[in-house]
């Protein structure tokens, strides 16, 4: 679908080079094809102008023009620009407090509880006590959908599947992992839009009450124009502390990355690449440069 | 006439407001070539007119070679049972769009059966059972981890055995990238044949509202591996606006025939063209 960007941005210094003109304007119709392609990965409008606008600006710094292969250079400062952008290297998670408590939070359908058990799994490999709490208590078989996966990985699922109160039940979750020395509790949460008053007030009063030592937001790698709005109204909110892109073991360009990060400011910590329990790995911002550049 | 500052200014709007609704580029730019054309031929004069020459066609393209909007949730006649099969990548809202769709179906009075062929994910059977439960119609069932094609088969039979009106096969969400999953569908599908050959009678594929511009390459898939009939577009409750149907309507000619609007029993509506277009230019939150 995509043509390679690089081969693009070629072409159009080709055709630059036979008109024997190397001007300014000449590197903003080039560098309007990278926004293009910016666009066509998800990138959100706003943002791809925004960052455009800082290659374009390298670009002229850097004699673009003169050198042998500009569509390569370009592309290169693209990369580079994109890859800074998303946050230069891997950031870990924080596990502070006795028990730690990590909090999961994000849209319908992002991949929530499917991540809560991929991160239970990956933090018992380390050798750390787990406990998953699960807090939706809407979804029809979200409970047992958490505890099926706690078997499967041999981690302890806490629930009261009476209890209508997400905050008392990860109150008394933390409790629980207090008396049975699990040093670490997932919080498993509902989806909910930001436009939802009611959902996001749930989730904000589940923060204050356990005071997480990381809070972290799930999206799905899929996501169009609209992660920019999403991910803010969630970071206002909540004041997460990193990113969770899923999903990424499909073919999209997964754009989003780059919106979320340049309208939050927050790491993308780990990603999810399939359905299975391991499917689970660290962020590397220039393999998601490359996705997103198509390359 | 020639362009004035005015018309230049009210295009980038507007290609600032289809993007943002996750039209794409390419579509986008048909869109605004044909306002050009059509702004050039009827000699546009105001700024409402051109607004209404707008959603036309927006509207137009989602409409070209398809057929009208749904008025209500019925069915088309002469098949009983009528057979639907529910596909999509992960999470986009298969199971729930299922149980609303029952209960639609269930308030016309028609007899609905579920057939629960999502074996895999993680106490998928235990989710459609619900909503089986909350709607009241009754899911065949196999458990998990069985054969999805013996349960679509097992519900199809249950259908017609039950004198059903209508039979809702839910399938586990895929990627449409993952070839044995994408095979399996049309394995479900050949095997239900065995017991109703024209069946299943329309495959819909469900999208997630919120997704750019990969809803594309899904409907493209999913299309190429089961002959896609219909699509429902999901979590237009939120700010995301789901305006990649556009391209994909006008690409694969396949109707949009409902959308969901929540997570519950009554949050399914069927599509309306003109409300659909009118919501990209409603201010977001
Ligand atoms: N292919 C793929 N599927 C995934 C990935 N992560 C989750 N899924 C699937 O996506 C679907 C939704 O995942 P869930 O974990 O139920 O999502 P959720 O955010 O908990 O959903 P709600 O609780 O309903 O808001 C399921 O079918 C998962 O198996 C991933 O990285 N890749
Ligand atoms: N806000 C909103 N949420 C929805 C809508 N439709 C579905 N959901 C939610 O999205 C999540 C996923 O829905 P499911 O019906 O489980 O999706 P699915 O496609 O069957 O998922 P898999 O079987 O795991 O692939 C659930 O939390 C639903 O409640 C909708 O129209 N609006
Ligand atoms: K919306
Ligand atoms: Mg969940
Ligand atoms: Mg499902």
């Amino acid at each position: 679908m995509f043509d390679n960007l690089s081969f693009k941005l070629e072409k159009a210094f080709q055709t630059l080079k036979g008109q024997g003109s190397i001007t300014e304007v000449n590197v903003a119709t080039t560098v309007k094809e990278i926004r293009r392609a910016l666009i066509d990965a998800d990138v959100n409008y706003k943002v791809a102008k925004e960052v455009t606008d800082d290659i374009k600006a390298k670009a002229l710094g850097r004699d673009v023009l003169t050198a042998v292969s500009p569509g390569q250079l370009l592309t290169k400062i693209t990369n580079d620009e994109l890859t800074e952008l998303m946050g230069g290297t891997h950031q870990d998670i924080k596990l502070d407090g006795n028990p730690s408590v990590i909090l999961i939070s994000g849209l319908q359908g992002s991949g929530k509880t499917t991540f809560s058990g991929k991160l239970a799994s990956y933090l018992k490999g380390q050798g750390k006590q787990v406990l998953l709490t699960a807090c939706d208590i809407y979804r029809p078989a979200a409970i047992d959908q958490l505890k099926v996966l706690g078997e499967q990985i041999g981690v302890e699922v806490y629930a009261e599947p009476e209890n209508k109160d997400a905050v008392k039940i990860a109150n008394n979750a933390i409790k629980h992992a207090k008396d049975n020395s699990k040093k670490i509790v997932i919080v498993d949460t509902a989806g909910r839009l930001a436009v939802d008053e009611a959902m996001m007030d749930e989730i904000s009063k589940l923060k204050e009450a356990l005071n997480p030592s990381e809070t972290l937001f799930v999206v799905d790698s899929m996501t169009g124009q609209d992660a920019v709005n999403t991910a803010k109204a969630f970071n206002d909110r909540l004041n997460f502390d990193g990113v969770v892109l899923t999903k990424l073991d499909g073919d999209t360009r997964g754009g989003a990355a780059i919106s979320i990060r340049r309208v939050v400011d927050k790491p993308i910590k780990f990603i999810s690449t399939g359905e299975k329990m391991d499917a689970i790995d660290k962020f590397h911002p220039d393999r998601m440069a490359n996705r997103v550049l198509g390359m | 006439v020639g362009k004035s500052k005015v018309d230049e200014e009210v295009l980038d709007e507007l290609e600032e407001v289809l993007i943002t609704s996750d039209v794409g580029v390419n579509t986008t730019i048909k869109i605004i070539q044909r306002i050009e054309d059509r702004v050039a031929r009827d000699k546009y004069l105001g700024v409402d007119e051109l607004d209404k020459i707008l959603r036309e066609e927006i509207a137009g393209l989602l409409a070209e070679n398809n057929t009208k909007d749904l008025s209500d949730f019925s069915l088309p006649e002469g098949k009983k049972p009528y057979v639907i099969m529910v596909v999509g990548v992960n999470g986009v809202g298969k199971t729930t769009t299922i149980g609303k769709l029952s209960a639609q179906y269930k308030r016309k009075g028609l007899k609905v059966v579920l057939g629960a062929a999502d074996t895999f994910r993680a106490a998928a059977v235990d989710q459609i059972k619900l909503w089986g439960e909350r709607v009241g119609v009754p899911v065949v069932a196999r458990g998990m981890n069985t054969d999805p094609s013996a349960v679509a088969f097992d519900a199809v039979k249950q259908g017609v055995e039950d004198n059903a009106d209508v039979v809702i096969i839910d399938t586990a969400g895929r990627l449409h990238t993952k070839v044995n999953l994408m095979n399996e569908l049309s394995k479900i599908k050949r095997v239900m044949q065995k017991f109703i050959p024209d069946a299943p009678h329309e495959v819909l594929l469900v999208l997630d509202g919120s997704t750019g511009q990969n809803a594309a390459i899904q409907a493209r898939e999913f299309t190429k591996a089961t002959d896609v009939t219909s699509l429902a577009i999901t979590k237009l409750d939120g700010t995301a606006k789901g305006g990649v149907v556009i391209g994909i309507s006008d690409e694969f000619k396949i109707p949009v025939k409902y959308i969901g609007v929540g997570e519950k029993v009554d949050d399914l509506q069927v599509f309306n063209k003109m409300e659909f277009v009118d919501s990209f230019f409603k201010k977001s939150v």
